[in-house]
């Protein structure tokens, strides 16, 4: 069993939270660039990869709690998607019942986040990234059922 | 420039495509894959559409790759049904 380098790990470690930092903010700024709740949700889904990467399974799967992921993450980004698509509701489904005027972006000359879709982004990206992470976790863990090797040897992802 | 660019990504294109049937192994296979997504979002990024060249990017080469290494590394030893003997 050969574990990976100290440099692929180190490495791993230090741009993994560069990861999840560029991902909420794509998904914060996903109304006006691009990007979105997608995209910045699969970002933020690669820290746990990174972290698999760094730490291995064993200490991964003694940190984290996988009912964050689960129950948290995921319904609360699709009750808050769902409510605020209801929340427009006494005009229509889905309405975008905060929209800032026109003569705001007149007056002052900077686009603002247009109503309730910036914040339908926000749902959307907090419930991707914790179905993809629960994904990577699931998967990792499935390694471990077939896997005959001691788990206390294992310092990295080694391959 | 730009046609060269274009012309060296769809080649790139083309032969990581090719290399991720060729190979033998599975591992070489599936980072020729990730090679292969990640020449799909730079060249999805030439065509002006840099919204789905991030979930290329982010889909393509860093989730499903980790996927299929997980799947390919939970493959490669199969649990005895007795249990009993470790080498």
């Amino acid at each position: 069993m050969k574990p990976l380098s100290l440099i692929v790990r180190t490495g791993c470690n230090l741009f993994a939270w560069f990861m999840l930092v560029f991902g909420v903010n794509v998904v914060v700024h996903g109304y006006a660039s691009p990007g979105g709740g997608f995209q910045g949700g699969a970002i933020v889904a690669t820290f746990i990869a990174f972290l698999l990467v760094s730490y291995g399974g064993e200490k991964i799967h003694s940190w984290v709690n996988e009912k964050i992921y689960d129950l948290i993450l995921e319904e609360t980004g699709l009750l808050l998607f769902i409510t605020l698509a209801f929340m427009g509701l006494p005009t229509s489904f889905f309405y975008n019942f905060f929209t800032i005027p026109w003569e705001a972006y007149q007056q002052t000359g900077r686009l603002f986040p247009q109503g309730t879709t910036a914040i339908m982004s926000i749902a959307v990206g907090i419930e991707v990234a914790g179905a993809l992470s629960m994904v990577i976790l699931s998967m990792f863990k499935g390694i471990r059922l077939v896997s005959d090797r001691q788990i206390e040897e294992e310092p990295g992802h080694d391959r | 420039m730009m046609d060269v660019l274009h012309f060296a990504v769809l080649t790139m294109l083309l032969a990581t495509a090719f290399f991720a049937i060729w190979f033998k192994g599975l591992l070489p296979s599936a980072i020729s894959l990730s090679m292969f997504s990640l020449m799909m979002a730079l060249e999805f990024y030439i065509l002006q559409a840099p919204d789905v060249a991030i979930a290329e990017a982010s889909i393509g080469a860093a989730l499903s790759t980790t996927i299929y290494i997980f799947a390919i590394r939970a493959c490669s030893k199969p649990r005895k049904a007795g249990g009993g003997d470790k080498q």
